[in-house]
């Protein structure tokens, strides 16, 4: 087997020669901002040719289409990504979700089926949890399946649903028992195909204005009866292992990134640069002494995932620190935004696209994009209820 | 920029001495100890002080050479976090700074004489702010000294003084200073005023050592009091959760209301910040240009989170939270006095914005 530092030598160098650069198009900085056919393509492309140069799933196995070398290695892979400032990966919730899931439960057939067209971005995947009713309250779903022969009949409408309208396969949470003792022992959990009779995909327009996920309805659409992952009305318990996967608590993602992660202090650059009322930012006691809190917040994160590795130092609530980071660090990027736009003065009033805009609307956009992170995978209100409950203590809220 | 930062170093000693002083003030200062304290003229428990002076903690950051134990300043954190967590009084700060103010400042003689005593549990301490109210500790007109902590109890004062149209530090026995005890808001401290004497040039620190002396002590000061007040509002979440726990209103315990769980929640993240800063801040302390920069984030991010987490703590104890014994006050009056010494948070932060940007 190549040693890592060989590996890691020849992702570099990789990298540094394919990182598409000048692309004529917005690049989307998450796997939730794909709303472009082009943008898709090129990212469908992009993840297929760094797979091909085996720097994605290099520690899957090869049966699966992976490359059989370790996780160390991969982790070199997707370091050299970062470095290189390459773009995503397409297929969030198969790379991440979905793919380790099936790798870690699924029967040997699904594990051939499913996980090389994952890699390869072949398969696109998404995440059928929500519906238009039932959202943080995902154990209430109440999309219909009802088993007729050897298939399941689906009706009913899941809703968010990221790259809805490109994936060809969906975790679906869908509830075959209406009888149950209680709303989570009537779920099921399918690995759903989308191309067939009756699933439909309604493109929804964002906050920003742009696409990148989807109304999905379900009409008497038949799906085999062997999608179903584990056991009738065991979904629960897939679905919660699959959060687990998805919030980073649980390993075994075939690597690289979904989310490429913004530097906390670039903010600090966009002050050097930026003009308020008609004179440099900096010069404004109030935005210093803002830039200034935001930064220490920054820092204050970055020493929090320091201590997380010294027992010592996190003894007396040992899962406190990761249990917190999503809602810190989501709030955090929403409130970077926020303090971006303050800092630009008038600037802040133009967006993507007019020539007057300051680094072609950059901020403005990624403030409101900001909010995909503090609503989706949990909203920061269940986050808090989260942190409350399990690491203080504290009652539920019922 | 600031990456390199965040890292965060613990010595196994450190975690022992962390856990020592945990315990030892949670057994020295339990809550009552502390209440009964307040009304207590000297404001600390003399036999508890010798104990700290026989464990060695006096001379943690005093070299061996006179007579202390020769470690790190980084290791005199967990012991102020300890304190801090458990509202414990004692001259341990106070006497701390004038041991690294004389380390840094004294003259040979002076080093000689005074910190073999510091380190074996004499009490010092440190005279630097003035009416004016200034936070930059260069700024001195010599007259009057405020804020000058366990002052009553010390028997050696290190104090700026004007002299010969300079600043400069002295080093003046207790015995040749009238003290006055001034009304703070933090009840657990003891804090007193006085006209300064005349000064001899015995009496004077050499001039040449003045303005590292004074960047020191400030260095110093603010890392110990980010310990003080990361400790404190670790307990403060603590107290808080508590009550939310036990409370019952409308046939609920009152936690599982949102109104008081998310900010709980809040604070706590805040209070944990603080911590992983502190810990940054003491490895990276001895650090030229960066010390300043980890231990003034350390302290801002500790203000604000003991201040937020007691302001809360008082609003969710309801009118229980309003009164004297309620220990939320306790807590809300030690951030609002550390606010007043060496700079508020908002001071830190702009002197980071002129370090930094
Ligand atoms: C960009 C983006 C991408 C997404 N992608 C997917 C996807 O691919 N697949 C998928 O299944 N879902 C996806 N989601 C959906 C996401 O998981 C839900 O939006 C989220 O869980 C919230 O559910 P909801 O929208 O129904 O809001 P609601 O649950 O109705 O919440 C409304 C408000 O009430 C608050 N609230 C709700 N319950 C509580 C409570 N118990 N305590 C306090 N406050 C509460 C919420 O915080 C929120 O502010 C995505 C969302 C976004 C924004």
């Amino acid at each position: 087997m190549i040693s890592v530092e060989d590996f890691a030598a020849g992702a570099d160098a990789w990298f540094a020669e394919h990182t598409p650069r000048d692309v004529p198009f917005m690049m989307p900085l998450t796997f939730m901002e794909v709303g472009t056919d082009e943008q898709f393509e090129f990212l469908r492309d992009w993840q297929n040719t760094v797979y091909k140069a085996g720097y994605l799933g290099a520690h899957w196995p090869t049966d699966y289409g992976g490359g059989g070398l370790t996780q160390k290695h991969q982790d070199a892979a997707t370091r050299a990504m970062r470095k290189h400032g390459a773009p995503i990966m397409l297929n969030a919730i198969g790379i991440g979700w979905a793919g380790p899931l099936i790798l870690d439960t699924g029967t040997e057939e699904e594990k051939r089926k499913y996980l090389p067209g994952i890699l390869s971005a072949d398969d696109i995947w998404c995440q059928g949890f929500s519906e238009p009713d039932n959202g943080s309250d995902l154990g209430n779903a109440q999309l219909k399946a009802v088993r007729d022969g050897d298939e399941y009949v689906l009706n009913g409408s899941k809703i968010w649903t990221t790259q809805g309208n490109y994936a060809k396969y969906m975790i679906l949470l869908a509830r075959t028992d209406f009888d149950a003792p209680n709303k989570y022992a009537g779920l099921s959990f399918f690995l759903a195909p989308m191309r067939i009779p009756g699933v439909e995909t309604t493109k929804i327009r964002k906050l920003t204005g742009e696409y990148g996920f989807t109304q999905t309805f379900f009409t008497d659409a038949r799906i085999p009866a062997d999608t179903l992952m584990g056991e009738e009305g065991g979904g629960w318990k897939v679905a919660m292992r699959t959060l687990e996967y998805e919030r980073g608590a649980r390993g075994g993602q075939a690597g690289g990134y979904t989310i490429s992660q913004t530097d906390p202090l670039e903010v600090v650059g966009l002050a050097k640069r930026a003009m308020r009322n008609g004179k440099p930012a900096l010069e404004d006691p109030v935005m210093r002494d803002r830039l200034m809190a935001q930064m220490i917040e920054a820092q204050a994160m970055m020493a929090n995932r320091e201590r997380s590795k010294i027992m010592p130092l996190v003894q007396e609530k040992p899962f406190a620190l990761p249990m917190l980071s999503k809602l810190q660090f989501t709030e955090y990027a929403r409130e970077t935004g926020e303090l971006a736009l303050e800092l630009e003065g008038a600037q802040g009033g133009y967006y993507v696209g007019d020539e007057a805009s300051r680094e072609d609307g950059y901020w403005q956009r990624s403030y409101l994009n900001a909010f995909s992170a503090t609503i989706g995978g949990g909203t920061s209100q269940i986050q808090r209820n989260i942190v409350g409950e399990h690491v203080l203590g504290l009652p539920k809220t019922r | 920029m600031t990456h390199h930062l965040a890292k965060i170093a613990l010595t196994e000693m450190q975690a022992e001495l962390r856990d020592q002083a945990m315990k030892f003030c949670a057994d020295k200062s339990p809550i009552a100890k502390v209440r009964a304290l307040l009304t207590d003229e000297r404001g600390y428990d003399p036999d508890v002080w010798q104990e700290m002076a026989d464990l060695g903690w006096l001379g943690i950051a005093i070299p061996e050479t006179h007579e202390g134990l020769g470690l790190e300043l980084a290791d005199i954190v967990p012991v102020a976090e300890a304190m801090g967590k458990y509202l414990m009084a004692s001259p341990f700060i106070s006497t701390t700074l004038a041991a690294q103010a004389i380390l840094f400042g004294g003259s040979d003689r002076q080093k000689a004489e005074w910190l073999p005593k510091l380190a074996s549990g004499t009490v010092a301490t440190v005279a630097l702010f003035e009416p004016s109210g200034a936070w930059d500790l260069d700024t001195v007109e010599g007259e009057t000294k405020t804020f000058v902590l366990n002052a009553d109890a010390a028997e050696i004062i290190v104090t700026t003084v004007r002299h010969d149209g300079q600043t400069r530090l002295a080093l003046i026995p207790r015995d040749r200073i009238e003290v006055e005890r001034e009304t703070i808001i933090d009840e657990t401290k003891r804090s007193y005023r006085f006209d300064v004497p005349k000064v001899t040039e015995d009496d004077l620190m050499p001039a040449d050592l003045t303005a590292a002396a004074l960047d020191r002590i400030e260095l110093v000061a603010n890392l110990m009091q980010s310990a003080e007040l990361s400790g404190a509002a670790m307990a403060c979440v603590d107290y808080t959760v508590d009550y939310l726990k036990t409370r019952k209103q409308f046939g609920k315990v009152i936690g599982a209301f949102q109104a008081l769980k998310h900010p709980t929640v809040d604070a706590f993240i805040d209070a944990e910040g603080a911590r992983s800063l502190l810990y940054a801040a003491a490895t990276h302390v001895e650090k030229q240009g960066d010390g300043e920069i980890a231990v003034r984030m350390a302290n801002a991010k500790a203000q604000g989170a003991l201040s937020y987490a007691a302001d809360r703590s008082i609003q969710f104890h309801g009118g229980f939270g309003f009164t004297y014994d309620c220990d939320a006050q306790l807590y809300r009056r030690v951030a609002m006095f550390a606010a007043s010494q060496f700079g508020d948070a908002a001071f830190h932060r702009a002197r980071l914005a002129e370090l930094l940007l």
